[in-house]
């Protein structure tokens, strides 16, 4: 019940985006975030946008991901 | 689809599962780690990760899927507000077929209720603002995640001014149950996997009061598989070296101290109660009622009705699977006469409850 999709924010008026992907679009209440511009990356949940998507950090969890390559457990 | 597609790389994933190999390799002993959230439940039975795991790391469902832990007299209630005249029960989709003590919503709805699935608590606004003169009784069901969302609701209704909608309410909050079950002697868990969208709302830092009562380690995980091999990975590393601490996986979204705009919002609309989870029991101040300035828009008080008493299902061991203390094949009903297309108990019928992701994906 608690699934929540990576959207990107395509329009906003007033307090309601539009927020699409792969194509779909979905309308979503921006009520529970503040400063969110056209272009940003939201999870959505129920209709709401419930946090911002954080670029900066996903890129670091890629990184820490990919650390397993320093351990050498290189691809064989 | 970014933000998801990169957390599903096969390559990657063989090497987050070699660093698990690895680290674990001197570990004498098997530890056992909860995936608390249902989500997580059905993303690891999805991607078959419990198989691809060393056979020293033991990974448990626990208590986080919302359907699977509400109880019966939830539903009786539910079922006794659809056989109202002039009323519609807005719900998602998971509570429809969940089994009451003599019926359940789908039934109530072959019969002349009527029943609307919906996507998002807003869409259970509109329903009441389009059919005035019809009471729309939502079904408040749901973790922190979902709880600002059906806030949200009540707020936007409010300012409608619309005096046809209503929440039934069973919203549960989530460290409580995990303490109860860290504190349960029958139950070891060596570390928590604790739910991503929960904690996008409460925040990392709420886990640390768990880890200082009980010395377990917890880390905030993402859902993707990536994401739960580097959370297994994270929690592995800490049970090995004796740590408990918190631990954040998913950056990307958590923050320390979460969403403090949906918290308002929640703090706004509800306020902590008391809590029966199925299972597991009364968890004091485990539960979100409506505060005083919003009665009006609460179901159970204002459209008083008669319920039927609760029976539970004999024989159903939901309540043992939800602390993590028996899988599925254990109970007698599984693959019997529970099932998907005819459940009998709640850990069936969600698509996150724990006998539903065991029948479809299990071995």
């Amino acid at each position: 019940m608690c699934l929540g999709v990576p959207m990107q924010v395509k329009t906003i008026e007033n307090e309601m985006a539009v927020c699409e992907i792969d194509g779909v679009q979905r309308e979503a209440s921006l009520m529970m975030i503040d400063d969110i511009q056209v272009g940003d990356y939201v999870l959505i949940h129920a209709g709401f946008a419930i946090e911002r998507i954080d670029d900066d950090e996903a890129q670091l969890t890629l990184q820490a991901l990919r650390e397993a390559l320093d351990m050498g457990l290189a691809p064989e | 689809m970014k933000h998801q597609n990169e957390y599903r790389d096969p390559e990657l994933a063989r090497l987050q599962l070699q660093a698990i190999q690895q680290t674990v390799a001197d570990f004498d002993q098997t530890m056992t780690l909860m995936e608390v959230c249902g989500t997580h439940t059905m993303a690891i039975y999805q991607q078959g990760i419990r198989a691809l795991l060393p056979d020293n790391i033991r990974l448990i469902s626990g208590p986080g899927c919302p359907v699977c832990v509400t109880p019966v007299s939830y539903v009786d209630h539910a079922v006794a507000l659809a056989r109202r005249p002039e009323t519609i029960i807005a719900t998602f989709g998971d509570m429809v077929r969940v089994p009451g003590s003599s019926s359940n919503l789908l039934h109530e709805q072959a019969t002349g209720a009527i029943i609307r699935i919906v996507y998002s608590p807003l869409d259970a606004v509109t329903l009441a603002e389009k059919n005035p003169g019809t009471d729309v009784v939502f079904l408040g069901v749901g973790f922190e995640t979902t709880t600002p969302t059906v806030a949200g609701a009540i707020l936007t209704a409010a300012r409608k001014n619309l005096e046809n909608f209503y929440v039934l309410c069973s919203h549960k909050t989530m460290p409580g149950p995990m303490a109860a079950l860290a504190s349960d002697p029958d139950l070891q868990v060596d570390g928590y996997l604790c739910p991503a969208h929960v904690s996008a709302i409460i925040g990392a830092n709420a886990y640390q009061p768990l880890v200082d009562s009980y010395q377990v380690p917890c880390v905030v995980t993402g859902f993707e598989p990536l994401d739960v091999l580097q959370g297994v990975l994270m929690l592995a590393r800490q049970v090995v070296a004796g740590d408990a601490r918190v631990e954040n996986q998913y950056n990307r979204v958590v923050k320390a101290d979460g969403n403090r705009k949906a918290q308002e919002i929640l703090k706004q609309v509800f306020e902590p109660c008391d809590a029966s989870w199925r299972g597991i029991g009364d968890i004091p101040g485990s539960g979100l009622r409506l505060r005083p300035n919003y009665t009006r828009f609460d179901a159970a008080h204002q459209l008083p009705i008669e319920v039927e008493p609760a029976v539970e299902h004999q024989g159903c061991l939901c309540g043992e699977i939800l602390k993590g203390k028996v899988r599925p094949h254990d109970c007698p009903l599984f693959r019997t006469i529970c099932t998907p297309e005819d459940p009998v108990g709640a850990c069936m019928v969600s698509s996150e409850g724990t006998c539903a992701a065991e029948y479809k994906y299990g071995t």
